[in-house]
C-alpha cells in the first residue's frame, strides 16, 4: 500500500466540512507552498513530523561511472529530510 | 509569499495558507494536522507515500548491530530499528537546482 495525494485529498475531505473540490486545492495549495518554499532555498520545518533541507553542494570532480572520463560537477542544491524524533519514535512504536 | 525569504516553519505554513485559501488559521491548522498524521500514520504502518511533483518516503528496517559508544569505547548493542526515507521528486529536485 501507498499513500498518494488522492488519499490525502480523500482524508481532508473525509475530516473536514469541505467539497471535494475543496478538499483537493488545500492539499494542492499545501504542497505549492512547500514546494515553493524549497524552490527559493529556504529549509521547511514541519514540527513533529521533519525537516526538508536544502543543502548547497559544492562544484567537484566527478566521473562518468560507465566511462571512467573525469568531468566536472556543477555546484548544485539538493533537498534532504531529516525527520523529528517525534516521528520516528512513533514508526518505532514509541 | 513568492517572494517568501526565509525558513518556514509550520505555524507560518499555517498562516500562509490561509492566506491562500482565504480560510481562519483554525481551519488551516486542522488541514495541516490531517495530513501531517495521515502520512505519519502510513509510514508506521510501513506503508510507503508518493506524492507526484514532490516526493516520496520509505521506510528501511535495520537489524540489530554491535556498535560502540564514540567516547568511551564501550561496545553496545545497537536494537533494530525504523528510519524513514525521502526521496526527492522530479520536478522539484529541477526547480530547486533552477
Amino acid at each position: 500500500m501507498t499513500l498518494t495525494k488522492a488519499d490525502l485529498v480523500q482524508k481532508v475531505y473525509e475530516e473536514h466540512d469541505f467539497t471535494k473540490y475543496q478538499a483537493s486545492e488545500a492539499v494542492e495549495t499545501f504542497l505549492r507552498i512547500s514546494k515553493l518554499c524549497l524552490e527559493n532555498g529556504n529549509d521547511l520545518l514541519i514540527s513533529g513530523f521533519g525537516k526538508f533541507n536544502v543543502k548547497k553542494k559544492r562544484a567537484r570532480r566527478g566521473r562518468n561511472p560507465q566511462t571512467g572520463k573525469e568531468l566536472m560537477l556543477e555546484p548544485r542544491r539538493v533537498v534532504t529530510f531529516k525527520p523529528s524524533g517525534i516521528l520516528r519514535n512513533k514508526i518505532n512504536g514509541g | 509569499m513568492l517572494n517568501w525569504g526565509k525558513d518556514m516553519n509550520k505555524s507560518e505554513l499555517i498562516d500562509i495558507l490561509a492566506q491562500e485559501l482565504k480560510m481562519p488559521m483554525r481551519e488551516t491548522n486542522s488541514i495541516i494536522k490531517t495530513i501531517v498524521s495521515a502520512m505519519t500514520e502510513a509510514l508506521v504502518h510501513g506503508e510507503n507515500i508518493e506524492i507526484r511533483g514532490f516526493g516520496s518516503f520509505m521506510v528501511k528496517e535495520y537489524e540489530s548491530y554491535c556498535g560502540r559508544n564514540p567516547k568511551t569505547g564501550e561496545k553496545i548493542e545497537v536494537p533494530p530499528k525504523k528510519l524513514p526515507f525521502f526521496k526527492v521528486g522530479k520536478e522539484l529536485k529541477e526547480r530547486v537546482n533552477l
